[in-house]
This record gives C-alpha cells, structure tokens and sequence, in this order.
C-alpha cells in the first residue's frame, strides 16, 4: 500500500518536476567529469590496439553509442507499455523525452561504426544483419518522432506514437533474424562484425566509463526535455504559475 | 601519455581522418542536442512567464 | 435494424464487413485500377533506368517486383479507413457489438481481395516482362499471394495510426516499410532461391509463419490503434 502510494506521488508531474530538477545538476556532473576522464583516457592514455592500431579508438565513442541507443529504446517502449496500459502521464512524456535522443545515438553509432569498419573491415558498409537491423531501429526512431509530433492533441499522440513503439520493438527481433537468414543465403560472410581481438583491461576500464558517461548524459537529457513537456502541457496548472513567478521573482533580486 | 609530440597525436598512427570525423561528428551532435534543449528551455519559461505576468496583472486590474 | 445486427454472430458481421467493402471497391474502380498501374509503371521504370541487359534483369526481377508490390499495396493503404473516417461509419463500428478486431479483419480481407490478389494476378505479366522463367513466375505468384495479406494487415496497423493525421500518406510509408522488410526479404528470397536450385519450402513456411502471427496480431493493435484515433 506504502509502495504504491510512493510511486503514485512520483508519477504526478507536480511532484516530479521539482524532484528531477535536483537530480539533473548531479546527472550533468557525473557525465561531464566522466567523459573529459573517458576522453583523456581513450585519446591520450590507452595504448594503440596491436592489430587495429590507433582507429580503434573509435569504439570509446561507438560502443556506449550502439548500447545506449539500443537501451533507449527498450526503456522508450517499456515507458510507452506503461503509459498506454495504466494511463500514467508521466510514462508516456518520459516515452516521448527519450526518442530524440536515441535517435542521436543511433546515428552517431551508424556513423562512428562505418568509420571504425572501413580501417577494420575494409569496408564502410556491408548488409549484415546487425548493420542492418541497427539501421532500421534509427527508421523506427524516426517514424515515432514523426508520428509524434504530426498529432496536435499530445494525449493522442503519446499514445498513437506508444502503439507504434511497441509493434516496432516486437519486430526488431523478427527483422534481425530475417536479414541474418538472408545474408546466409546470399554469401557465406568472410568479415565478422564484433569480432574483436583480446582487450587490453584499461581499454576496457576506458570504454567503461565512457558506457556510464553516456548513461549520464542520457538521463540527463530526457530529465530536462521532459521537464519542458512538463511545463508545455500543465502550464494552466496552478503549480506552474506559482514555480515560474517564484523563479521570475528569485531572478529580479 | 603515450604520444611524443602534438602532431603525432594529430595524426593518430595514420588514422587521423576516422577517428577525428567520429569523435568531431559524435561532439557536435551532442553539443548540438544540449544547445537547442536549453535553448527550448529558456524559450518555454519566458513565454509562460510572460503569461502568468500578463494573467496576474490583468486580475490585479480588475 | 440494429435488433437484426445485434443477432447476426461474428462469421455473418465479418461476412457482412466484406461485402460492403467490396461493393465500395466496385463503386470506385478507379482506386484500384490506380494501383495496379502504379505497380506496372514502377515495374517498368527500372528496365529504363539500368538498361535492358536480360540477364540483369533476370537477378534483378523478384526483387524490383516485389518492392513495386510493397510500394503498390502501402499507397493502397492511405485510403482503408479515411472513408470510413471521414463519414462517421468508423464510430459505428467502434460501438457496434461485435469485437473491433473481427470488423477489422473482415475490411483488410476485402483489402486484398481488391489490391493483394490483382497485384500477384498481374505480376506473371511483369515477370516475363523481367525475362522470368515460367517455373520462377510460378513462385514469385505463389509469394505475393502469401505475403500480400501480410502487407495488408501490418499496414493496416500504420493506417489506423495516421487516421486524419496531416501528412498522412507519406507518415503511413514511414511508419510501416520497415516493418515490411522480413515479407520482403522471404517473397524475393523464394523466387532467388529457386532460380539457384535451393528448396523453397523454409521460405513459403516463414511466409506462412508471418502470416498466421499477423493475422492473430494485428487486427487487435490496429482495433487499438482505431480508438486511439477516434478519442
């Protein structure tokens, strides 16, 4: 009974407005000593790969950019079950504040992976299954964006873009599946994606902390585009009035 | 430190061309997303600002 | 009027759903006609556009069929339910008695039967137009009829979703061409593997297998999708 109400409390965007907003200095903090760490670490410390050479630095960029952009949209789709099933606000915004980001990631991780496979595989591109997939999940992203933001009424669109983000999720596996079963059939594949050779374990600490940085930077992120949805959909509320003639008023001192 | 000189780092053992286009493209998307989120922020607060202000003044009016 | 829908069970209001929308299709040829022609024209470009070598066209042909195919059935899919949108009838069927997903099912059924089956009817003619075998165009007939209903009905879900959206049409290809990719892949695939001398049956059963998931699936979340649209 405790639980619940606790969670009630949170999900209300009253409650959860000022709450995340304390949370976003400590988020902004952690990503951004972890990332100049991680930076300096992958450019300046870590030893050259004894196969790969220096592009393998690419991977402190490209690896926490394919986890988190495939973590985004896990939580996006299970954020948008939540919100279609029980009706939480707060669920389906959180849905919402976490595509373009992904979206980001996604294309970072296309674009760093076709850099560090060209040097690596000699080519930028090949119709691998991971590849492959991993481009459909960025249409994916995009057609929920899209979707998203083409429905005026915020209501529908959150809910329209949550069926969509749940289909695309179930299908995810299917097309990775089929384009590995394709890709068998076409050619046997001489150059393996992922396959890589023994890492040195600061190259691993390395890419580590960079993993978390990333997570960082996510959270914070969303936690401050969802505190813009917040304001643009409560803004006849009576909390917001009182919040932004407060923090007008704590300016003017 | 493992590089000797600035221009050895620059050059990245040969392959300054990937690793400088992932890390400068990566940058500039982040960056770029921070940027236009704070943007949008400080955008929001000063419209419903202005509201809220033009919404009490018109009570205190009447 | 409504005691006598009231009493009529699932088969008849399916039963019912299909031929309405059937005589709707055959008050308005044209819809469907244009259709057709947009699959023989975007078949026929591509001879134009990578030049008339037989044996090109031969690899090239189950492929370029079938995506004109994929292309032909999703602008069909812009107009499933506007219609019925626009004139209030999708408000009926909402709060009419039998289970949205049957109505649903019984509209993308009479969907096919006007885009899916004329598309693989005309695609004999497209492949010897591609310079296919008898044998291949055989199967390349056999995958559409197999996996045009699956078209239908995972579009059918981006249809419902696109509902009075502006930008609808261009919106439903966005949502829903890579959700076509795995139809694509197995269609072409089967026609590929029989060129080569593989067995073809792994493909029609994976065809088969989307299809049956497809038809469990996506009548309930295009129903879903039809209320979220209508609040």
């Amino acid at each position: 009974m405790a639980k619940s109400r606790f969670w009630l409390y949170f999900s209300s965007p009253k409650t959860f407005y000022p709450f995340s907003g304390k949370l976003i200095p400590w988020c902004v903090g952690v990503a951004a000593v972890l990332m100049a760490v991680g930076l300096y670490m992958g450019l300046l410390v870590t030893p050259p790969d004894y196969r790969m050479g220096d592009s393998y630095r690419i991977i402190y960029i490209h690896v926490p950019a394919v986890w988190m952009s495939m973590i985004i949209y896990m939580v996006m789709a299970g954020w948008a079950a939540v919100g279609l099933i029980w009706n939480v606000k707060l669920a389906e915004m959180m849905a919402g504040a976490l595509a373009p980001t992904g979206a980001i990631f996604t294309v970072i991780g296309l674009w760093t992976g076709a850099l560090w496979g060209r040097p690596t595989w000699g080519a930028y591109w090949v119709w691998d299954a991971r590849l492959t997939t991993y481009l459909v999940m960025l249409f994916l992203y995009m057609g929920y964006i899209a979707l998203r933001s083409a429905i005026d009424d915020p209501r529908r669109a959150s809910k329209a873009s949550a069926l969509l983000a749940i289909v695309g999720g179930i299908n995810v596996p299917i097309i990775y599946f089929s384009v590995k079963w394709w890709n068998t059939l076409h050619q046997p594949f001489t150059v393996a994606p992922g396959q890589e050779s023994k890492i040195d374990p600061t190259m691993l600490w390395t890419m580590m902390i960079m993993v978390i940085a990333f997570w960082a930077y996510t959270l914070a992120v969303s936690l401050i585009r969802v505190r813009c949805d917040i304001l643009e959909r409560e803004k006849n509320s009576s909390w917001v009035a009182e919040l932004l003639q407060g923090s007008s008023a704590g300016n003017k001192q | 430190m493992i590089w000797s000189s600035w221009s050895e780092f620059i050059e990245m053992g040969g392959y300054a061309g990937f690793v400088w286009w992932s890390y400068g493209v990566t940058v500039v998307f982040m960056v770029g997303e921070v940027v236009l989120l704070s943007k949008r922020k400080r955008t929001i607060i000063q419209r419903l600002g202005r509201f809220i202000r033009a919404d009490r003044s018109k009570r205190n009016a009447e | 009027m409504s005691e006598s829908i009231k009493n009529t069970g699932l088969f008849a209001a399916f039963r019912l759903m299909v031929a309405r929308d059937l005589t709707l299709a055959m008050r308005r040829r044209t819809d469907v006609f244009t259709t057709l022609f947009f699959f023989i024209i975007a078949v026929t470009l591509f001879p134009l556009g990578v030049g008339p070598e037989i044996e090109l066209l031969r690899s090239m042909g189950p492929g370029v069929i079938w995506v004109a195919a994929l292309l032909a059935s999703m602008l069909s899919l812009s107009t499933l339910f506007s219609g019925d949108y626009e004139d209030g009838t999708l408000e009926q069927m909402v709060i009419a008695p039998h289970p949205l997903s049957v109505l649903v099912l019984g509209k993308l059924f009479a969907h096919w039967l006007t885009t899916g089956v004329p598309l693989a009817l005309l695609s004999p003619l497209l492949g010897m137009q591609m310079g296919l075998g008898s044998a291949e165009i055989q199967v390349l007939l056999l995958t559409l009829l197999l996996g045009t209903p699956v078209l239908s009905l995972i579009g059918s879900i981006g249809a419902a979703l696109t509902l009075g959206v502006r930008g609808g049409g261009i919106l439903l290809s966005l949502l829903i061409l890579p959700l076509f990719i795995p139809v694509l892949i197995f269609g072409a695939g089967a026609v590929d593997a029989f060129t080569t001398g593989v067995s073809i049956d792994g493909h029609l059963s994976l065809l088969g297998a989307f299809l049956v998931l497809s038809l469990v699936l996506a009548p309930l979340a295009t129903s879903v999708a039809l209320r979220i649209s209508l609040e």
